[in-house]
């Protein structure tokens, strides 16, 4: 039986961070610790000193994770980005999915893989439910302007909700725009006109 | 086939080109599509390079090379198709040190042993122009300066200052002068006053790309050189901070990026405004041209930091800066091309004229801050 691996997650978002460490909770039995606070982060790695740091390949704080490549020292080990000399695939797997994973030197790419595609899995799942939010709310949006230009071409020409529902739609087919696109400028050209 | 290309970048000012390429139609004449690509770290530049989500990269000079020799992450080899931009690196500290005298490598220096404390400084990645100018000048100036290298995502240097993470910085504008506005910062010494035509930024490509696609590589070099032309004439500086400061791109205030295009940096908030000879450089004396000297330069500083062979790490970096690219896909657009792909660096007291393939072309004023010169023939003999 293979000892457990100290995992760092570095992750500001408490619910994604929690996502991930269930995730890799399920993938074996491991010590994960979660870093929101990527301030410092090269010096809290070389100090907690983990086998796997797993970071989200846009954090901006990824740079200083490269310092520690450098250690040279006989108490450092050297951490590196983790590249699978067997299964390119993987390391691709884990860009793609948004997850960077900085392994000690020495570690066995086989004792990564679980923990590795377990969190491949869950950002997948994350940033899913991340971007149907976001068009969610993008939707909702869309909807509140359009509700604010109808109002105004209502008042303004005197007409009914439907109708002056359809005169934005033609409006916006006219032009070859988007309906919302058609109710922004309405509601600006209000705003600078009023 | 494709007609795009895509293109990672990192907000900075010396993203110019690249910016300009795809903004003003030279990626349009040259019939490609540009779509560039914000990244938020070096590392994840160079990540998207080596796993195909871009085709190029705006890249710092220093990271193909060490990548060759074997430093940092990473194993794909990464080459450098032509020098996107020189210096504009700029040295600045926290306003809790005691002022110091501007621009004067060796005062700065003999200022700093004074202080009698190890400094931390940020850089924005190890292996970068601001890392090796830092250490090249360090290690000249005497003093016993002890320095501690942190690596600081630029638009974090201010908030790292006002953090007290870090006594002081060296980095790309508009980061600097960000630093000052935000964090009080007072800056020091531009990278151009400890050498003053550093190679800072290139376009880099997997080993091996611009051979398999001859046509795009000649293409995307060609709206790029033309980009940096553009970048380089002064008559039209507003519209370029105009332009880097949207958004989308550097997402910072005109003004503040006026300061390194205007070459003239407020360098602290309550000023002066300082002129600075040489603080960036777009185009001039041949700027673009990718010289296996400065491959060499960096290879050597490199190899003597990290205890390997200085010959044969300056031997694999030369390789890595394609002069014989630049020459098959800019020469046709009958730029001047010197007639040789060394010089020796350090060694122009003042921009001089040489004699090229076809007439003459000007190089830079060329010195390194304590007049060492670098010659790679001499060296590798």
């Amino acid at each position: 039986m293979d000892s457990p691996l100290a995992i760092i997650v570095v992750e500001p978002d408490r619910d994604r961070a929690l996502a991930i460490v269930d995730a890799i909770r399920l993938a074996g039995e491991h010590r994960v610790s979660v870093l929101a606070d990527p301030a410092g982060l090269a010096r809290r790695v070389a100090e907690i000193r983990p086998d796997l740091v797993l970071i989200d390949i846009s954090n901006p704080s990824r740079d200083s994770l490269e310092e520690l490549a450098l250690a040279s020292g006989s108490r450092d080990r050297a951490v590196a980005m983790f590249v699978d000399q067997s299964d390119s695939g993987l390391t691709r797997a884990a860009i793609e999915a948004g997850i960077s994973a900085y392994v000690v030197d020495g570690l066995r790419p086989e004792r990564i893989r679980p923990v590795l595609d377990a969190a491949i899995a869950r950002f997948h799942m994350v940033s899913r439910i991340r971007t149907e939010l976001a068009a969610t709310k993008a939707a909702l949006e869309e909807r509140k302007v359009i509700d604010r230009a109808k109002g105004l071409v209502m008042r303004a020409k005197g007409l009914g909700e439907e109708q002056a529902y359809s005169l934005l739609r033609k409006a916006a087919m006219d032009q070859g725009k988007r309906l919302s696109e058609v109710a922004q400028a309405i509601v600006m050209a209000h705003e600078v006109l009023k | 086939m494709s007609r795009v290309l895509r293109l990672g970048y990192i907000p900075l000012v010396d993203a110019a080109a690249a910016i300009v390429a795809t903004e003003f139609g030279f990626a349009d004449e040259e019939g490609i599509k540009l779509e560039l690509v914000r990244a938020n770290s070096w590392s994840m530049l160079r990540d998207q390079l080596d796993f195909g989500q871009v085709e190029a990269a705006h890249m710092l000079s220093v990271m193909p090379v060490a990548r060759a020799l074997g430093l940092g992450s990473g194993d794909q080899p990464i080459e450098a198709l032509m020098v996107l931009s020189l210096n504009g690196q700029i040295f600045g500290l926290s306003s809790k040190l005691p002022p110091l005298p501007f621009g004067d490598p060796a005062r700065v220096g003999q200022a700093l042993g004074e202080l009698g404390r190890p400094l931390r400084i940020g850089v924005p990645f190890p292996f970068s122009m601001q890392a090796e100018l830092l250490a090249y000048w360090l290690d000249r100036v005497g003093g016993g300066i002890r320095v501690d290298i942190r690596t600081v995502p630029p638009p974090r240097m201010a908030k790292a200052l006002l953090a007290d993470e870090i006594d002081g910085f060296c980095v790309g504008e508009p980061w600097g002068s960000h630093a000052v506005e935000q964090a009080g910062a007072r800056l020091v010494l531009p990278g151009s006053a400890i050498w003053s035509q550093a190679p800072e930024k290139v376009l880099a490509v997997r080993k091996g790309w611009a051979e398999a696609r001859p046509d795009m590589a000649g293409k995307l070099m060609r709206a790029l050189w033309r980009a940096s032309r553009w970048v380089g004439d002064a008559s039209n500086r507003t519209t370029l901070a105009e332009v880097l400061s949207r958004p989308g791109y550097l997402d910072v205030s005109p003004d503040l990026i006026d300061r390194a295009l205007s070459q003239r940096l407020l360098i602290a908030p309550e000023g002066p405004e300082i002129p600075i000879r040489q603080f960036q450089t777009f185009h001039t004396g041949l700027a673009n041209f990718p010289w296996r000297s400065q491959a060499a330069w960096i290879g050597a500083r490199l190899a003597q930091r990290n205890g390997l062979d200085v010959g044969t790490a300056m031997q694999q970096a030369r390789d890595l800066f394609r002069s014989d690219l630049y020459r098959q896909h800019i020469g046709p657009t009958g730029a001047p091309l010197p007639r040789c792909s060394d010089k020796v660096e350090g060694a122009l007291a003042a921009s001089e004229t040489v004699a090229a393939v076809h007439g003459a072309l000007i190089l830079d004023r060329n010195q390194f801050f304590d007049g060492q010169v670098f010659d790679p023939e001499q060296l590798a003999s």
